[in-house]
């Protein structure tokens, strides 16, 4: 690594001028990078972090302006560059990956246009010349079948691919700094630890000064360097990764990392710790230190001063009062206890509630021909969920995890009957369910209800918040109609708002808030069977571990029986008893969690374990990668599903034969031929 | 006993914050209104000239001293003078009070035409964006039918098979703006049914109506009211131009179309009340249009 600074940040400070007043989004943010330095920027959502990337290359908008502070790129101040230079700059020596690979390519133009194009423009290279160099960098990034892929438009390559496609582009004409946003954040976890490995490998070999935006503890000690913790529109926190890991002094860094659920903890043994309150929106900053609100160690001097970025030791810049205290003692942090679970041991089988024999979820492929509309031709389905059985019995937390596309959803949305099955039995309590919701009578609707994804769309913007939870309580008549109102408010302090939050709009919440209210007006009705379709994955970290162990909370006092569908198969430990991982619409092993969660793994489970990202920057990376995307579940690849891309594939039978689930203990059960020996041997 | 006047007690307070909560929303959305407008000039002066029209208009009858009826063949075609501010036009019947009596038909029969565009519109549009499938495909292509011919072509078919009246200028107008205020209804829903509340709603077992009226139709609010507003000064202008064809409201009503097609024979002689008429159809159209336009504009300004 050499020492030339590559970008310097100075004291910057960036606004946005809004109908009401200027909101100063950044302060002072001051940073340096060197060549072949990653510098890891996290925080939570509304911190500035993507503000502070963006007044790099000028795209602030409209409304958006540098206030003060310098940015230095290579020695040259880069403000008040004209439009002109600037784009010179741009695209050849600072590039840009941005979030949603989908929507930085564009759709109508073939991918060795569209990656040739600032060949052409930064270099004045020739047609012929560009593709080659396109070739080249598609090669680099180890895009699978790189000739095939220059002449395919965005729309024919998977989520990875693109994201390879625009690394390779963003590296084309070896720029000497790359901003990354989030780069990684809409793809599978398979998905995204295959691609942190080529950023990871790049970076060594082209010695790029890199800015890694992202708010996964994980995914930046993976990549990076050096991190720096924004909070509120001001850096905290800046170190080395390995000081920022293991020995962090500022209580939002310390809090960031035990608000994350371990993928290698078991449920029962590890309690999160969320971060309480929220991020103050930039034009009701506090006064004193920003973060004192939501820190346990503040003092009178926290709240009255503003602390300064201060360097306590080489490397290492801490703003914080109580810095200097910290060093030499670290924090202990107030332990809060939650309720015992009233089932932590109950290993003997309870009463199964809900059973799905040979479930099928199909949905037609639109006709595309004439022949096909008139019905002339075979109609072609989906295979969205393609013969499935497996218990959940009362009390207990089924976890389904998988990438996306695996059916995981589709199961959940048949369950709850907002999906008509194709063939199968569904069972609840005893009761056929395969019916859909329409036809089912109101006592099983009530009995199973759903706490949903995406916080922005699970409230009814038009209603305020305690007439949504009332509107399912008159529904099912659960009480009187003259206590409508106390039981909103029951409802409210149950996920721990207070009463003043019935009157408030949708709008006024944030993400977490709105999540609460979903789940107080999922178990309004008192559910026997909760199903929790990836309810964290929309939030922040601090707010994930709030809202997971709410559910947990819920869970041991009600002895509600739940299902989490989930990517993140950290969080499906903290939360279940038993998990089931399902891949292209069959389920590849099922049982106990922590038989799961130890060898011997299915070859896909012990790939998805080894693409966790986890907190500490000195693991290696795994050799157990996926490669190439899932196939499509209209033509499913014959004999077990897994094969186009297991790594463990032993021959002909895998592509003949359809793997059985095999029992190899009593309560753990995976489809795979390979012997239970060589399942023990595969290694993480 | 004792329980019971507890929950007396305790009821009515809760009654009236619950009251006292729905009148202060209501207050901060209409506050919500108006700081959107007093943000954007373009939306003022839009409300300014269409509420100079609504003043005039309702009280007309205080601010003419003629009525719009009454015909003085002693003065014909005068040009304006202090008896008669805009002058008198062919049959001696002042243009001013003609003018203002004008704006009251206007003013009613093009929100009343509108109103009733959006009921049919929305009736037809959320079921088809809600279902989909060969619902909304037959609804849409009937729809189509409609707007396959030029709007002023249509109102001219219904107007002559109808006869001219009031209400069947309503009546064609409304028809008019079915198909649109249908197809816009429509690509709302099939938005908004997506969403994560609305799947909450089925999973409490409600009807597929009350899905559609109580989480659907109000989130759909936004697009509607500024293609009302819009479609108010559409309508106005067709109003205009229905009784410039002889097909708006029969004489001797006063109506701003039926004064330019009945002056512009004498346009040479006096100019006044078609130059008046017209200006009024257009400072009308263009107020609201400006408005409607400006509401659009400042609301999604900073999204």
């Amino acid at each position: 690594m050499s020492s030339e600074i590559i970008l310097q940040l100075e004291n910057l400070a960036i606004s946005y001028k809004t109908r009401k007043n200027i909101i100063n989004a950044v302060r002072d943010v001051s940073f340096s990078i060197k060549r072949g330095e990653n510098l890891g920027l996290v925080g939570e959502s509304g911190c500035g972090k993507s503000t502070v990337a963006y007044s790099i290359v000028n795209f602030l908008g409209p409304n958006g302006f540098v206030q003060h502070g310098n940015i230095t790129f290579k020695g040259q101040p880069l403000q008040n560059k004209p439009e002109k230079e600037l784009r010179q700059i741009r695209g050849a020596d600072i590039s840009m990956v941005y979030q949603e690979p989908m929507s930085a390519l564009n759709p109508s133009m073939r991918i060795q246009d569209q990656m040739a194009e600032s060949l052409i423009t930064h270099r004045g290279m020739g047609k012929k010349e560009a593709y080659s160099e396109v070739l080249q960098a598609l090669k680099q990034v180890y895009m699978p079948d790189a000739e095939g892929t220059m002449t395919r438009y965005p729309h024919q390559l998977s989520g990875g691919q693109q994201q390879r496609v625009l690394i390779a582009t963003a590296l084309l004409n070896n720029p000497s700094l790359l901003i990354m946003d989030e780069p990684t954040t809409a793809l599978d976890v398979t998905v995204e630890a295959a691609v942190l490995d080529l950023i990871a490998e790049l970076q060594d070999r082209y010695q790029t000064a890199t800015l890694y935006i992202s708010h996964n503890m994980g995914v930046v000690a993976r990549v990076s360097h050096k991190v720096a913790v924004m909070y509120a529109g001001e850096i905290v926190e800046l170190a080395d990764a390995s000081t920022i890991f293991h020995k962090p002094l500022h209580p939002y860094t310390m809090g960031l990392m035990r608000c994350l659920p371990d993928v290698d903890s078991p449920k029962g043994t590890r309690q999160l710790h969320p971060i309480t309150g929220r991020v103050p929106s930039p034009d009701q900053l506090p006064v004193g230190c920003i973060f004192s609100p939501r820190c346990e160690f503040a003092q009178a001097v926290c709240l009255e001063g503003h602390p300064l970025l201060e360097q306590i030791t080489q490397d290492h810049q801490i703003r914080c009062f109580r810095a200097t205290e910290w060093q030499n003692q670290k924090p202990t942090f107030s332990e809060e206890k939650l309720a015992e679970p009233c089932h932590s041991n109950k290993i003997e089988p309870t009463q199964p509630l809900l059973g799905l024999n040979d479930v099928k979820v199909y949905y037609p492929v639109p006709f595309k021909t004439v022949r096909g509309f008139l019905g002339l031709e075979k109609r072609q389905y989906v295979h969205a969920v393609d013969g499935i059985n497996f218990q959940v019995n009362k009390g207990r937390t089924l976890g389904i995890v998988g990438e996306s596309g695996c059916g995981k959803s589709s199961i959940a949305r048949a369950i709850v009957g907002l999906e008509s099955i194709f063939g199968g039995k569904m069972e609840f309590v005893g009761l056929d369910i395969s019916k859909p919701i329409s036809k089912r009578s109101i006592a099983t609707i009530q009995q199973m209800q759903m706490v949903f994804q995406d916080p922005n769309s699970v409230l009814n913007p038009s209603y305020c918040v305690g007439d949504q939870i009332a509107f399912t309580l008159r529904r099912f008549r659960s009480v009187p109609k003259n206590q409508i109102q106390s039981e909103v408010e029951r409802l409210l302090l149950a996920v721990k708002l207070d009463e003043s939050y019935y009157y408030r709009m949708p709008r006024q919440l944030s993400g977490g808030e709105k999540q609460r209210i979903g789940i107080a007006r999922a178990i309004a009705s008192n559910p026997g069977l909760l199903i929790c379709d990836e309810p964290v994955s929309a939030l922040d970290v601090s707010v994930q571990a709030a809202v997971l162990n709410l559910l947990l909370e819920i869970q041991t006092k009600q002895d509600t029986t739940m299902i989490l569908i989930s990517h993140d198969l950290s969080s499906v430990r903290f939360f279940s008893e038993d998990v089931a991982v399902m891949y292209l619409g069959k389920i590849v092993e099922i049982g106990d969690c922590e038989a799961i969660y130890k060898p011997p793994y299915h070859p896909y489970t012990a790939a998805l374990l080894a693409a966790v990202p986890r907190p500490n920057p000195d693991l290696p990376a795994s050799h157990v990668r996926l490669h190439g995307r899932v196939p499509s579940a209209v033509n499913p690849p014959s004999g077990c599903r897994f094969h186009t891309r297991c790594p463990f594939k032993i021959g002909d039978i895998c592509e003949a034969e359809e793997p059985l689930l095999r029992h190899l203990s009593e309560n753990h059960s995976i489809a795979c031929h390979l012997t239970g020996d060589q399942l023990c041997q595969i290694t993480i | 006993m004792n329980s019971q006047s507890i929950i007396n007690q305790s009821k009515s307070p809760l009654a009236w914050s619950d009251l006292l909560f729905r009148i202060n929303q209501t207050w901060k959305k209409i506050r919500g209104f108006f700081e959107l407008l007093w943000a954007s000039p373009t939306a003022m002066i839009g409300l300014a000239m269409v509420l100079i029209w609504v003043f005039l208009a309702i009280f007309a009858p205080a601010l003419t001293r003629y009525s719009p009826l009454e015909q003085d063949y002693k003065n014909i075609n005068k040009s304006p003078s202090a008896e008669h501010i805009l002058g008198t036009d062919h049959l001696g019947r002042d243009v001013y009070s003609r003018l203002l009596f004008g704006a009251r038909t206007i003013l009613l029969l093009g929100p009343l035409s509108v109103v009733v565009a959006l009921i049919i519109g929305i009736a037809l549009g959320l079921p088809a964006g809600y279902y989909t499938g060969w619902l909304d495909e037959v609804i849409m292509r009937i729809l189509d039918t409609f707007m396959a011919f030029p709007a002023i072509l249509l109102y001219m078919i219904i107007i002559s098979a109808l006869g001219p009246s009031s209400m069947n200028v309503v009546i064609a107008i409304a028809i008019g703006g079915i198909p649109g205020i249908a197809r816009l209804v429509r690509a709302l829903t099939m938005d908004i049914r997506t969403r994560e509340y609305v799947k909450a709603a089925k999973l409490r077992g409600d009807s597929d109506f009350t899905i559609m009226v109580r989480e659907i139709l109000p989130n759909c609010r936004g697009p509607l009211i500024v293609d009302f507003l819009m479609r108010i000064g559409y309508a106005a202008f067709y109003i205009g131009t229905l009784g410039f064809l002889g097909l708006g409201l029969p004489p001797p009503t006063p109506d701003w179309g039926g004064m330019v097609q009945e002056g512009h024979t004498h346009m040479m002689a006096n100019i006044w009340p078609v130059l008046s008429a017209t200006l009024a159809i257009v400072s009308l159209v263009v107020g609201l249009n400006l408005f409607a336009d400006g509401l659009r504009e400042e609301s999604m300004r900073y999204q």
